[in-house]
């Protein structure tokens, strides 16, 4: 076949992509602000994305605040600036770490379940049947999932930044010798409301972003079992590259300039 | 409107999915109250059929009327209440894994017509008894149910809201001969109740003549035959012949590679 066919296969097909994730987007938020709404279906998908993420995106912001204040220690104190390791844990985490890997922890966990179920329910009809019983699919399926997962990150994400900023704390004053009370001055000196609400603001964004995915994924997904695993790993490889994308954007968005 | 002889109408339907050519120029009419079950080897289209009307795939061309209103000019209002005369029997049940049977067949009633869940787990109830189901299932999960009695949830989920017209799409597949009679006469005894006009497709001819007032053949995406079904031994087809006597020689040639 012809190279620059294919080269041109593959933009056609990417453009095809970018168009049918923007029209989805359009028809899963506009169902958010019309009725009816699934307040049930709402809290349900909430539980499931942010507090039952609580335990692997804490221990992730856990671990994730203990090696930042030792890698910071160390690096630090080749000139001589360890009293610096609490400002920049705190930033790290609350800037970048916090929101960027609590999204990337939960797109594997989420966006894959959502394209699993989603998948599933489309392989087997379901999607159909929801049609059929006079109830728009995305409004009850995609819907209230953006929605909750959008609102759940930032929760999530605050958390997380409590929690590593804590696993920094931890090893400063049990292992490398920092006082507390001078740790958490440090801490609170430094850290401004723009670094926690940047952060937050990443998290809703990203938390929008996993949805999106595991449903548009989910609702593409053909064929059978293997349809479903494709539509699995598509939705988790996305998420994360979109999550990184986006935060680069974001950052620049609050940062640029300052 | 809704005094035409025939409750659906599909006039010259056509539909291809890229150079497939799924159905070629399909006509078909429904009666009113009556039974039409639409017989056709796999891959014939039937399936595509049933989903154009209900508005899941839209034809590439033609017309379908439904109680005399072109059902391809709806808004997205009209479109869902004219679904609310639906009810469908899938041919996998399609029941919804995370809901327990009971939710599962009061779905209808609780997110499209807002009803209040108590009343609607009594209708549930009651429906469930109608297709032979106590109420000790209507707390299982689907996961937890046989083929058969799936079958029979999604029976009675298809019922529930009391629907004008009903489609069943492959109701015995899957289903050993007796659970098959038994879904079959649960299909005859509910559709009478209910006066309801019911659009069946299937290719198990003990089904198609059970259940069926009227029966068509879609051939290459074509209706080629359409009879009562009394007459679908006496046709004259060749076809229709090949097809209700289970013949792998006839006019309707497998594409199967030979060794």
């Amino acid at each position: 076949m012809n190279p620059l066919a294919i080269i041109g296969r593959v933009f056609l097909d990417f453009l095809t992509a970018i168009g049918r994730v923007a029209v989805f987007t359009f028809h899963g938020v506009r169902h958010i602000f019309m009725p009816p709404f699934y307040l049930r279906l709402l809290v349900r998908q909430m539980m499931t994305i942010g507090y039952f993420s609580l335990p692997v995106v804490g221990l992730t912001a856990l671990f994730t605040g203990m090696v930042l204040a030792l890698q910071i220690f160390i690096g630090a104190g080749r000139f001589n600036a360890e009293s610096a390791v609490a400002s920049i844990v705190v930033l790290g985490i609350t800037r970048e770490l916090g929101p960027v890997l609590g999204g990337l922890m939960v797109a594997g966990r989420v966006a894959s379940a959502m394209a699993a179920e989603i998948g599933t329910m489309r392989v087997t009809e379901q999607i159909d049947a929801l049609t059929t019983l006079s109830t728009n699919p995305f409004k009850y399926l995609v819907a209230p999932r953006l929605l909750a997962a959008t609102l759940s990150l930032p929760v999530l994400v605050l958390v997380a930044d409590i929690i590593g900023v804590m696993g920094g704390y931890l090893i400063a004053t049990h292992k490398l010798g920092f006082n507390a009370g001078t740790y958490m001055k440090n801490t609170l000196d430094f850290l401004q409301t723009l670094d926690v609400v940047s952060g937050l603001v990443k998290a809703a964004v990203f938390g929008f972003i996993i949805a999106l995915m595991g449903c548009y994924h989910g609702f593409q997904s053909r064929g059978g079992a293997q349809g479903v695993g494709k539509a699995t790993t598509d939705a988790v490889v996305s998420a994360s590259i979109l999550i990184l994308v986006a935060n680069y954007f974001v950052t620049e968005l609050f940062f640029a300039g300052k | 409107m809704s005094d035409t002889p025939n409750k659906i109408v599909l006039k010259d339907i056509h539909k291809r999915f890229g150079r497939k050519v799924v159905l070629d120029g399909l006509n078909l009419e429904v009666p009113r109250g009556k039974s039409l079950v639409v017989i056709g080897g796999s891959g014939t289209g039937k399936s595509v059929m049933l989903k154009c009307v209900l508005g899941l795939i839209r034809p590439d061309s033609g017309q379908i009327l439904i109680d005399g209103q072109d059902s391809m000019k709806f808004d997205n209002g009209e479109r869902e209440e004219a679904l609310r005369k639906f009810g469908m029997l899938f041919q996998g049940s399609a029941l919804f894994d995370s809901l327990k049977v009971w939710e599962n067949v009061a779905f209808g009633l609780i997110q499209g017509r807002n009803m209040p869940r108590g009343e609607a787990k009594e209708i549930a109830l009651e429906k469930l008894g109608q297709v032979g189901l106590g109420p000790e299932v209507a707390e299982l999960s689907p996961a937890e149910l046989s083929g058969g009695m799936q079958k029979r949830v999604a029976l009675a989920r298809a019922i529930a809201a009391e629907p004008e017209i009903i489609f069943f799409d492959e109701p015995t597949t899957g289903l050993d001969p007796i659970m098959a009679d038994v879904i079959n006469d649960l299909i005859v005894s509910c559709v009478r109740k209910l006066g309801a006009t019911t659009l069946s497709i299937t290719h198990d001819m003990a089904s198609a003549r059970k259940i069926a007032d009227y029966i068509a053949m879609i051939y290459k995406g074509k209706i080629i035959w359409h009879g009562p079904a009394s007459q679908v031994d006496t046709s004259g087809n060749d076809y229709v012949d090949q097809f209700i006597h289970g013949r792998a020689e006839g006019p309707i040639k497998m594409e199967v590679l030979k060794p």
